[in-house]
């Protein structure tokens, strides 16, 4: 965390002395066995003497806290905020500390691998999706990260092949189609206008963010196209002015923790219709070499310190506009959506951000 | 930045033990009963905010279990802060002050009886150097007392005189769960618990919820006769390294206070979020109150203690006060983490 | 220095911590009828929607939901999922189907297992009826159905 927190001061050309605020986001306690971690790790945030908030949205936290920690500033009461996420999932079993005991739920509970597989049966089934979809996008992502030497994953003979013949989980997600479970940490500097536009690097200037929730479980909730992240997109592209997203969008990273999130997302976010999303993965258009690259950095796909998931896909579109991308710069990108997925396709947060200022 | 005000407020029954009410049982009426007093619906809500801890309740997302509580089709614009309730309001304010949201719900909750409330708080401290050593929350608070004792700054006559205004003042106060008209000697004659403190030093066990709304001016003045305009607020954190403080002050309270504003209002009312009696002491003296001004007229959380909502509770009980016309100017404070390590001052004022 | 000790790359703490869990007054209805082999939900009064179990709210409308009503055992895959690998502290060995089920006259899936059937053959629209436990076994739990089957001739 510290770590990834001087990283974010370097690039921003400021120092602890010069942040007003830390926002703090994690998924649960749970997973490191701490309660409320900023307060024992205030020494390591630098954090003494400031104000600290801590966010916990599920696994859309990165994203929220990163909406947070915009507010801050748009508060007009802060310059510069800190905003840091982070998980250390060898500290414990995410799938254990997922799947409680409970009196009232049969004892089926198989980890969040378990709960949302149905689903994806369900949109297989409901647009006649063939079975490899998932497949290509777990390949395409794990190929973007052989080029962000962040990523945990790096498997340089990843092939079609390699991820069909890997074990099934939770039909119809294969191992390779998973998230990994990772250790990382990601950290923002986030700044008014005066200091962003003195700042060392260019800056990613926010056009709008967003988050929505809705409750896990109620009659009628659609599980493939959900509701909440409906309303999540419709009021970041109207705060960014993106009336067609497919045509202005460079690049989004988007929250995949299974692979075929991918295909559901790109027809929920409007990038096409219903039942179309599958047909884009096809096509090669989501690639880094496509017109809509989704999840250049390897995604959660390749790396996925839950509490800093949602935030790595805001701070990766930032890099893409910013021009800072590294090897898995898309080129010429201006316009970036960063998006985050938690609960029960219940919590979503986005924002979009571009090279101009708005 | 725009203006707010807390414009409603409800607590549920204090109690020690909810009995079959689970945590969304508990939700439901204070959130329902705050916006029945000024004639909202979820629909009007811009911004929805709860606090909460996992760790209370014994499984990851507790809060998910809150939201069901909460009209949520279509979908709400929600956050929620792993603390108590109290930074829940400031990120709302945030809303409000960035002109995102004019009316906002902020809920905090937890039912502290099904779990073991002393070793859960351990888990707050460093997991390598303190929690091997299990050091629970009563014994840290009392070191903290101890520290005061030797250093002269207060004797345990002052620690039961806080104790026994609380009992007191709790009498007025039909949702406390501890109200009784006591003495200093009766309560100096009762025996140790952790030493130096006796039981009625800690804030009791307590399950119960409580929620609030805050609005942007125009919204307050529409919605309510009298809003508690929230004229500062702040909140700082302290190191972690308990050793390293000195635990007989709290400078960040101090700072917190100089940010809101607290010197220089005519302050009339203060609610104090002391789990312990010997905090309130620390606090008067950091706020720099004046031996006028009434301090935790509720019973303060030596009365109630709801963990995750008892900071909430401080802001609330000071804006009711307010709109009710009982008070013109109050300080609310809320505190989270071992011997008041983080605090958060807000100035309210008719 | 070769007297320089092992770097420590971790400690453990264990963490025993006890609660007793609540659930509530409508499932505590809900473990009660089970515990006699009935199923039992609750209506919304804002939407009338049937949730079963019952949480006493409705999570779309946020009311309480008050009016118990009695379902059959009965309903149909609504979707499902074959888990192949075991999760911790799940007795139930690999692979095996969880569905969510929705149960004739209710309007929400409940999450249940579905067994006495080839796994393969398992499939979206599928009717399935409770596999109750021997009477004896029955107590405040959802597993008084071992698992449900499927209907004949489905």
């Amino acid at each position: 965390m510290r770590q990834a927190a001087e990283r974010a001061l370097e690039d921003a050309g400021c120092t602890w002395k010069d942040i007003d605020a830390l926002i703090l986001g994690k998924a649960p306690d749970m997973f490191e066995g701490v309660v409320m971690p900023e307060l024992y790790l205030s020494d390591a945030l630098g954090a003494n003497g400031k104000p600290v908030l801590r966010v916990h949205t599920a696994g859309s936290v990165g994203g929220s806290t990163a909406v947070v920690a915009a507010n801050y500033v748009q508060s007009g009461a802060f310059r510069r905020v800190l905003t840091v996420s982070f998980e250390k999932q060898s500290e414990s079993n995410a799938t254990w500390a997922l799947s409680p005991r409970m009196p009232f739920v049969p004892h089926v509970n198989a980890g969040a691998g378990g709960f949302f597989a149905p689903y994806m049966r369900l949109y297989m089934e409901r647009y006649g999706v063939p079975e490899h979809i998932g497949c290509l996008v777990a390949v395409k992502d794990r190929q973007n990260a052989l080029k962000n030497p962040y990523a945990h994953l790096q498997i340089p003979d990843i092939s079609l092949e390699m991820v069909m013949q890997s074990p099934m989980l939770w039909e119809p997600i294969r191992f390779l189609e998973s998230c990994p479970s990772s250790d990382g940490a990601c950290a923002l500097v986030l700044a008014d206008e005066e200091h962003a536009s003195r700042s060392p690097n260019p800056p990613a200037w926010i056009l709008g963010t967003s988050t929505r929730a809705d409750g896990s479980m109620y009659a009628g909730k659609d599980n493939i196209h959900p509701a909440s992240l409906i309303a999540c997109a419709k009021d970041v592209y109207a705060k960014a002015g993106i009336t067609d997203p497919r045509r202005q969008i460079d690049v989004a990273e988007l929250y995949v923790p299974f692979s075929w999130y991918e295909p559901m997302y790109l027809e929920t976010l409007g990038f096409c219709g219903e039942g179309e999303g599958w047909k884009l993965v096809e096509s090669g258009a989501t690639a880094l070499g496509g017109d809509l690259p989704i999840n250049a950095s390897g995604g959660v796909l390749s790396s996925n310190p839950i509490g800093a998931s949602g935030m790595l896909r805001f701070g990766e579109a930032a890099l893409q506009v910013r021009g800072m991308a590294g090897q898995h710069q898309v080129e010429g990108a201006r316009l970036a959506l960063g998006h985050a997925f938690g609960g029960a396709h219940s919590y979503y947060a986005m924002w979009a951000v571009s090279a101009d200022k708005p | 930045m725009r203006e707010a005000a807390v414009i409603g407020y409800t607590q549920s029954m204090q109690r020690r033990y909810a009995g079959a009410a689970n945590e969304s049982e508990l939700i439901m009426p204070v959130v329902r009963e705050v916006m029945q007093s000024v004639g909202v619906t979820q629909k009007d809500i811009d911004f929805t905010c709860s606090g909460s801890c996992d760790y209370l309740q014994g499984a990851a997302f507790a809060f998910v279990e809150g939201l069901n509580a909460v009209a949520t089709a279509p979908p709400i614009r929600e956050s929620h802060v792993e603390m108590d309730a109290a930074w829940a309001l400031y990120e709302a304010l945030l809303k409000i002050w960035s002109g995102e949201a004019d009316l906002c719900l902020i809920y905090g909750f937890s039912k502290s009886s099904p779990g073991e409330l002393r070793s859960v708080l351990t888990l707050q401290l460093d997991p390598y150097y303190h929690v091997p050593l299990w050091p629970d929350a009563v014994s840290l608070a009392a070191l903290q007392a101890r520290a005061m004792l030797d250093a002269g700054s207060l004797t345990e006559r002052d620690m039961a005189e806080v104790v026994m205004r609380s009992r007191r003042a709790a009498l007025l106060n039909p949702k406390a769960q501890l109200a009784a008209e006591t003495s200093i000697e009766a309560l100096l004659a009762e025996p140790r618990f952790v030493s130096p403190l006796r039981r009625h030093d800690c804030a009791p066990i307590t399950d119960g919820a409580s929620a609030l709304l805050v609005a942007s001016a125009d919204t307050a003045r529409r919605l309510c006769a009298r809003p508690a305009w929230i004229r500062g607020i702040d909140h700082r954190m302290e190191t972690g390294t308990l050793g390293a403080r000195d635990l007989t002050r709290s400078p960040s309270t101090r700072y917190a206070a100089a940010r809101a504003g607290v010197a220089g209002r005519p302050v009339d009312t203060a609610e104090l979020h002391a789990p312990f009696s010997h905090q309130e002491i620390i606090l008067r003296r950091e706020l720099g109150l004046s031996d006028s001004v009434a301090v935790n007229p509720s019973g303060g959380a030596l009365a109630g203690n709801v963990m995750m909502a008892a900071g909430l509770d401080r802001i609330g009980h000071v804006a009711t006060r307010i709109m009710r016309g009982e008070a013109d100017c109050g300080v609310a404070h809320a505190t989270s983490g071992p011997c008041l390590q983080q605090n958060l001052v807000a100035v309210l004022e008719a | 220095m070769s007297d320089t000790p092992a770097p420590v790359t971790g400690i453990e703490v264990p963490i025993n911590l006890q609660y007793e869990f609540t659930a509530g007054k409508a499932l505590t209805r809900f473990l009660t009828r089970i515990r006699e082999g009935r199923i039992v939900g609750q209506r919304c009064p804002g939407c009338n929607n049937v949730y079963v179990p019952p949480r006493g709210m409705c999570a779309a409308c946020g009311i309480p939901t008050e009016e118990e009503v009695e379902v059959v055992d009965e309903g149909i895959v609504e979707s499902f999922t074959v888990v192949h690998i075991p999760i911790p502290g799940n007795p139930i060995k690999p692979p095996f189907v969880a569905a969510n089920i929705l149960l004739d006259g209710t309007d929400m899936a409940c999450l249940h297992r579905v067994s006495e059937v080839d796994n393969a053959r398992v499939h979206v629209g599928m009717r399935v009826k409770a596999r109750w436990k021997p009477r004896e076994e029955w107590d405040y739990t959802f597993e008084n159905i071992a698992w449900f089957r499927p209907v004949e001739g489905s």
